[in-house]
């Protein structure tokens, strides 16, 4: 499973850029996604929410509903699984509310009707009498002594005493002694930041069509990033066994970790045994805003203290996420991340995972790492200043490299980070000339990556093509990469491979598409699946020939005798062996499932220029390169695209994107109108650089490369910021107000 | 509840459907006529995933009723390649990457089409301007928008 046992980098496929095998159908309109899915004698669901922050349910009418023509069923609380604990407790809960509801847009019960309009009209006509409770939206307020508590028996083991109930979870992390080293520094900054929740914001809304009937049997239709998790979690939900829920996973229009739990789809699951009729449910923008996603909002203190040659000798940072209603905020990883890049002999990282009247947090792309990587990337920012040293420079002089023991514990195998900032310090960008009013921000970025449960299957036909089985669901291009990568192995062309993404009947379990995985996990299982075939098919000819198996290698798509001993025989092309399969031993098929463990860790540097306008507060981003380790681009053309994806999300999130609560607790943003993502007269050309450090984990040496790019675009931004205006802004996003606001600060302190 | 009676075309074929008047024109394109190619980012005009030309004109789908289609033409993305022949623009964009997971391409490629239409030689920033309206969370536009500009200036050539 390691990258040595394939000695030679001289690739014939792998690196190449053919077209997607998805690409037709997504350009002709013919691809389904989750909301394209119909059934004979289909019900439509609609789902009722709380318009309260938080409130007890004192009881539930729903007469005036059912007895509207053309409503099937409708499902509360009651309806569900009883009993559950940990997270599949948490996401039940979410997903419908039991005696209280959490947050603004919390689901109370649910209705299936003829028709989406007789679903919407019932919706309405459901009386939810309430008992309005104190509410808190804000990290820092949610841990005062005077909060309103959500529940007080979340708080786990790790919580020391004395903290209020809302917080949840406690991590501490690090090595060295960092009084010690504050000691050392010549200069010490230490500020205090806070970054705004955002949304995923992928296009597609949540979407499924499910059936189940009174005999435990289930079908479930869903856009998702793992049909596994959502196949065992509905199921016990639901209350029925895992096997007998068969999910399968549409063509998903985005997701960005949002779509690797499930929100609608135990419910149509609930609505459907109850009518005994399929259900479809699909979310609407605002319900995706109010109930699904969305990030962490934060509040983090970071303090690091530098020698006037700009080398680090102490670094310490508390990060305080909000997660919503539930415990998950993913503050350790942004503890974890936050001073990854660095290597440091004094380092103390804390995190706190802290509940309030907001939507359960989902993963959002490197989930943790983009805040953290903001507060402490904009302090090296101001030490560097402080000092008139490079940025760049700075970065280098302290950057991990293979062998140093990482903030977070591990030595770091063979890693990137070095050869990124090299190839910025050399990229023209660096140098080019900066009009007046622009800036120059520059930032590092690390993710874990992450290997997790693979199965993929493989198999022959007789005419010599080959069919894959993947379980993760493609959302970068994920096919391509993998038939690239089988085409590697057997030695056959690419257009000769049909990759798909199993229905959970057809493959073991597979996790989500998620942690950067899938162009590692799954593709190392493709690359062995495919060798398992190989192997077989050199049985085949050994037979032929007569000769024992190991006189026989595969080479160009041909089986070959290993030298003269072997014997004189021609070469055997793969189609000549699968053409008589059937009567030589049976189909051929290849096989690997396994939870690999190599994944690579990710480094970045981006760099950005900025241009604030001192009247309106706008910032216009005018220049952007992301320069990244993929150890092994296999389809560069689709590294460059998650590039570029997580650059933008974070420009969006560094300058626009925010959900904005009122006093109320209710969210004041929920359309796209007011939660402005990116479009494309924001943004300018974003500039790749791939590098390529091999991943000593992986067969072709590959990194998963989804996620990194969002995590340096907060803090290289708020660098350019800095440098064009003059303020620092330690409150993301860095909105024309924000902006505004803190120029006028800056005039009376002048 | 009375359904109305509509008489439209669609794509080039003459089109009769009965419709709520509540119902939107992408209701009714997607689960009425199963033309599931537009798709619903937001039901608000703002993200552009539904968009379709009506007597030319792009418009958002989800912002139209379906009784306003009377006696109108419209266009969706099932109706760009002609027979088995990709539009320039379709070809372009899968050549490009200008696609990731495809939940916007069908509402990018028609919203460019009805751009190139009225403008063959369009500059980056009259593509960006006129692609503000759709929304793209997977790509940063880059490879989008070269996609349209290098399909701009084939078709140019080939004209």
């Amino acid at each position: 499973m390691a990258l040595d046992d394939r000695k030679d980098t001289d690739f014939k496929f792998v690196g190449t850029r053919p077209d997607r095998p998805d690409g037709h159908d997504k350009v002709t309109g013919k691809a389904r996604f989750g909301a394209d899915a119909h059934a004979p004698g289909m019900l439509h669901g609609a789902i009722v929410r709380s318009p309260h922050a938080h409130a007890r349910i004192l009881r539930i009418d729903t007469t005036k509903a059912e007895a509207l023509d053309g409503v099937k069923a409708v499902v509360t609380r009651a309806d569900f699984a009883h009993g559950l604990s940990g997270e599949f407790g948490f996401v039940l809960e979410n997903v419908m509310a039991g005696d209280k509801a959490l947050y603004d847009g919390h689901a109370v019960a649910a209705i299936a009707a003829s028709s989406a309009l007789i679903a919407r009209d019932a919706a309405k006509l459901v009386k939810v009498d309430y008992e309005i409770l104190p509410h808190v939206t804000d990290v820092d307020a949610a841990m005062a002594e005077s909060a309103p508590i959500l529940n007080s028996s979340y708080a786990d083991a790790s919580v020391p005493e004395g903290l209020h109930p809302n917080v949840v979870r406690y991590h501490e992390s690090g090595h060295g002694d960092v009084d010690a080293g504050f000691a050392k520094a010549d200069l010490i900054i230490e500020d205090s930041f806070k970054t705004e929740a955002t949304h995923q914001g992928y296009i597609e809304p949540h979407a499924c069509l499910a059936t189940l009937g009174s005999d435990g049997k289930g079908e479930l239709w869903c856009t998702t990033q793992g049909h596994w998790i959502a196949q065992k979690t509905c199921a016990a939900l639901v209350g029925i066994d895992t096997s007998q829920l068969r999910v399968t996973a549409s063509e998903i229009g985005g997701g960005f970790g949002g779509k690797t739990t499930v929100f609608v789809e135990p419910v149509a699951l609930a609505l459907s045994r109850k009518a005994n009729r399929p259900v479809k449910i699909v979310m609407n923008r605002s319900e995706v805003f109010r109930a699904t996603g969305p990030t962490s909002s934060t509040s983090m203190d970071v303090k690091i203290g530098m020698t006037k040659d700009g080398t680090i000798t102490a670094a310490q940072g508390t990060f305080r996420l909000q997660g919503g209603a539930f415990p998950g905020a993913p503050m350790e990883f942004s503890a974890m991340c936050a001073f990854a890049p660095y290597a440091l002999d004094n380092v103390q990282q804390i995190g706190y995972d802290v509940i309030s009247n907001r939507p359960k947090q989902a993963a959002y792309r490197a989930p943790g790492a983009p805040m953290a990587s903001f507060a402490v990337e904009s302090v090296i920012d101001e030490l560097c200043k402080k000092l008139g040293l490079d940025p760049i420079e700075v970065r280098l002089k302290n950057a991990s490299r293979e062998g140093t023991k990482a903030s977070y514990g591990p030595r770091f195998q063979r890693i990137g980070l070095v050869e990124t900032l090299e190839a910025a310090k050399s990229h023209p960008h660096y140098s080019a000339p900066l009009k007046p009013g622009q800036g120059r921000g520059v930032s590092c970025g690390f993710w874990f990556n992450h290997g997790g449960e693979t199965s993929v299957s493989l198999a022959l036909s007789e005419d010599g093509t080959c069919q894959i089985s993947v379980g993760t669901p493609d959302i970068g291009g994920s096919r391509a990469s993998m038939a690239l990568m089988a085409a590697e192995v057997l030695g056959i062309d690419y257009e000769n491979f049909r990759v798909t993404v199993a229905d959970t009947a057809t493959l073991g379990y597979n996790d989500v598409s998620h942690g950067s995985r899938v162009t590692y996990a799954s593709g190392l299982a493709t690359i062995k699946a495919a060798k398992d075939a190989v192997n077989k098919l050199c049985k085949r000819a050994a037979a032929k020939w007569g000769i024992p198996e190991d006189a026989v290698y595969w080479e160009d798509g041909c089986a070959k005798p290993s030298g003269a001993n072997a014997g004189n025989f021609d070469p055997i092309p793969l189609a000549e062996i699968t053409k008589n399969m059937g009567s030589t031993g049976g189909p051929i098929s290849g096989h690997f499932e396994a939870t690999p463990e190599g994944a690579g860790v990710s480094f970045g540097t981006h760099i950005v220029d900025a241009e604030v306008d001192p009247e309106t507060g706008k910032t216009a981003v005018v220049r952007y390169t992301v320069i990244q380790d993929a150890g092994k681009a296999i389809h560069p053309t689709y590294v460059e695209g998650q590039f570029q994806g997580g650059a933008a999300q974070g420009i969006g999130w560094a300058l626009n994107e925010e959900y904005i609560y009122g006093e109320d607790g209710r969210l004041q943003n929920s359309i796209f109108l007011d939660y402005r993502v990116p479009v494309a007269s924001d943004l300018p050309m974003i500039d790749t650089v791939i590098v390529e450090v091999p991943n000593p984990g992986h067969p072709y040496g590959v990194r998963g490369v989804g996620e990194t790019g969002i995590v340096p675009p907060l803090a290289a931004i708020a660098n350019a910021v800095s440098a064009a205006a003059g303020v620092r802004l330690r409150h993301l996003p860095m909105s024309p107000p924000r902006i505004l606001r803190a120029l006028k600060a800056q005039t009376r302190e002048d | 509840m009375k359904n109305t009676h509509v008489t439209t075309t669609i794509n080039g074929d003459p089109v009769e459907y009965l419709c709520d008047t509540r119902e939107t024109m992408l209701d009714v394109l997607r689960d009425r006529l199963n033309l599931t190619g537009a798709k619903e980012g937001c039901g608000t005009g703002d993200c552009g995933a539904c968009s379709i030309t009506v007597d030319d004109r792009l418009v958002c789908s989800c912002l139209m009723l379906g009784v306003e289609a009377e006696g109108k033409k419209i266009t969706t993305v099932e109706g760009m390649a002609e027979g088995e022949n990709l539009h320039p623009l379709q070809k372009k964009f899968i050549e490009y990457a200008a696609l990731q997971c495809g939940i916007c391409t069908p509402g990018i490629l028609v919203a460019a089409k009805s751009l190139l239409e009225k403008n063959p030689n369009p500059t980056e920033e009259e593509v960006r301007f006129w692609l503000a309206g759709n929304l793209c969370r997977c790509t940063g536009y880059d490879k989008i928008i070269r996609a349209v500009m290098d399909t701009a200036a084939d078709m140019r050539g080939a004209s």
